[in-house]
């Protein structure tokens, strides 16, 4: 299951995470011999098996509708690298 | 007088309610403890000091109000993926090194409306991902039974904290086995509660199918105190479900007739650490002697759990982390354009193991791979949970090593991804089945290192783990061990 490093490449702009040359190098070989271990997996016949996303028998869990106070604006900013007046600032998505 | 710092959270409660000692007091001389200590074991990345000898006034004029709870001015550790109001919490990482939450996490509000004094905040692997908090981007925890070696991981700092003196007893976080190989590594005690039983609510997100907040303690009566302090239902958390906590200090009895102690054949392996095997094998001779009846267990999709566990929880974690984009907290690390500003970002602001699992976990969810790996491992979830169910209609609880060996050393296993991963061998398959588990020590290895016993129980069969557990501690002396430092 070895990667190549095109597809790390393509993983990495996936995730949106800059790499630098030598991660690259690490992570093909790391994730290659990480990939081959679960390959494990593949001797199991799961063909008549459901999937488990969660442990809980709870779905889709509601609260009362009931309007509690918010947090003031300046706190949400406070922890902002960006911020101006009452807006968290970001560069600009459109030209 | 014995050092107030030894003091067990029972003791503590009990020496304050006679007012033969009052919180600040006992807050100042677990600081004074930590200010001698804390430079060689590194378990704090932050102490909060003055804030916690505040809280220890509070406390005592609570108490002098006539006021009592089993925590009242009692100081605790908290790991630092929890938030509480006004300390910084860095999750281990550089992306969050200025972030300063501005609310409680629910199991804080809990434990500050029982008039805890919370000491600081822990050191962790990365965003909890790790098995020997190496990973923290503010260098590593030590040991306090041998300051070479790890004390296990992610909440190492507050497992080491504990067996150190420095906290009577803290709150982690248990993903993979985050609470339980810890306690394990440094002799204390351990509790990764059922998948549902704490809220999350401030709890920094790593994998939300299989995170759970747990409790360090001194001896199996502090950890169920804590545990009932944090536990029960949360309206800001959907998952915290409403069953209602039990007197967990009830479940506690001297003998264990009547029960029933499952043996899993699948967790003696061969490359365990004989120690470890010898140490797990009479203590439940021991439980035998107590009245238990003991017999073997199988849970045959047990070594599936490693592959599962690595693809589920990185596929979370690289949903989890999207947020770390340096626009509403945390890093940022400016580019030309908006997606060169989260590329940069992001590449800076994460370590080399975050970056790892967030590659593992995208490569998992890519078309392409989804069916074969993500889809597969969430099936292969739902045979590990159904042998968990299997075994717990035959018995009450399954005993077990929590980790294949004791404490290895610093810088041992961080070149390699995958011996670091089978650390938590044993611990990973309690978190996929939801169900919970109890760390507690059972002996120690020929260099003096403190070995591990796990007591599992079925999803919300706390009281049962607690009552083993309970049983065995009054039956041995190992909890009362402390290192020399």
């Amino acid at each position: 299951m070895a990667l190549t490093r095109e597809e790390v490449e393509h993983i990495a702009e996936l995730a949106k995470l800059a790499l630098t040359e030598d991660e690259k190098a690490r992570f093909q070989e790391q994730l290659s011999d990480i990939l081959e271990h679960f390959q494990q997996l593949q001797a199991l016949d799961t063909s008549a098996i459901p999937p488990t996303a969660t442990v809980l028998p709870l779905r889709g869990v509601m609260r009362d509708d009931v309007v509690t106070p918010s947090t003031p604006t300046p706190v949400v900013l406070s922890n902002a690298p960006q911020a101006t007046d009452d807006s968290f600032e970001v560069q600009a998505v459109l030209d | 007088m014995a050092s107030l710092t030894w003091l067990t959270i029972r003791e503590a409660h009990d020496q304050l309610a006679r007012k033969e000692i009052s919180s600040v007091e006992l807050t100042q001389a677990v600081l004074d403890r930590i200010a001698a200590l804390n430079g060689r074991i590194h378990a704090y990345l932050k102490v909060a000091g003055d804030r916690a000898l505040a809280q220890a006034r509070e406390a005592d004029a609570r108490r002098a109000q006539g006021e009592d709870t089993p925590l009242l001015g009692v100081p605790l550790a908290i790991k630092d993926v929890i938030c509480v109001e006004g300390l910084p919490c860095t999750c281990g990482s550089r992306i969050l090194e200025n972030f300063v939450p501005f609310y409680d996490a629910t199991v804080i509000e809990r434990l500050r409306a029982l008039g805890v004094v919370i000491l600081g905040k822990t050191n962790t692997d990365e965003f909890a991902m790790g098995s020997s908090t190496e990973n923290s981007a503010y260098g590593p925890t030590h040991n306090p039974w041998d300051l070479s070696r790890v004390p296990g991981g992610s909440s190492g700092g507050s497992a080491a904290a504990v067996a150190s003196d420095m906290a009577l007893g803290a709150l982690g976080s248990d993903t993979g086995g985050s609470v339980r190989q810890p306690a394990a590594l440094c002799g204390v005690v351990g509790i990764k509660p059922s998948y549902g039983r704490v809220s999350r609510y401030g709890l920094v997100a790593f994998a939300s199918s299989l995170d759970q907040i747990g409790v360090f303690a001194r001896n199996v009566h502090d950890s169920a105190t804590l545990l009932g302090a944090i536990a029960g239902h949360d309206p800001r958390d959907s998952t915290a479900m409403p069953t209602p906590v039990p007197d967990y200090g009830a479940a506690l009895r001297p003998d264990l007739k009547g029960v029933k102690v499952g043996v899993p054949k699948e967790y003696f392996i061969e490359g365990m650490q004989p120690d470890t095997e010898s140490a797990v094998r009479a203590a439940i001779e021991v439980m035998r002697s107590l009245g238990a009846e003991v017999r073997e267990v199988s849970l045959p999709h047990t070594d599936y759990g490693l592959p599962v566990y690595y693809l589920i929880a990185p596929a979370e974690a690289s949903a989890n982390l999207a947020r770390y984009d340096g626009v509403r907290y945390g890093l940022r690390k400016s580019g030309a354009e908006m997606w060169d500003t989260y590329t940069a970002t992001r590449g800076a602001g994460f370590g080399a193991e975050v970056k790892r699992r967030i590659m593992i976990g995208t490569y998992a969810l890519a078309a392409g791979y989804y069916d074969a790996y993500y889809l597969k491992a969430q099936k292969v979830r739902t045979l590990i949970k159904a042998d968990f169910d299997a075994a717990f209609a035959q018995v009450d609880v399954i005993v077990c090593p929590v980790s294949p060996s004791t404490a290895f050393k610093i810088g041992e296993k961080v070149d390699d991804p995958l011996q670091m991963y089978l650390s938590d061998v044993f611990t990973l398959n309690a978190n996929l089945g939801g169900i919970c588990g109890i760390a507690l020590p059972c002996g120690f290895d020929a260099q003096g290192l403190p070995i591990g016993m796990q007591v599992n129980g079925p999803a919300f069969g706390e009281e049962k783990i607690l009552r083993v557990a309970y049983a065995y501690e009054q039956a041995t002396e190992w909890h009362t061990r402390r290192p020399a430092l």
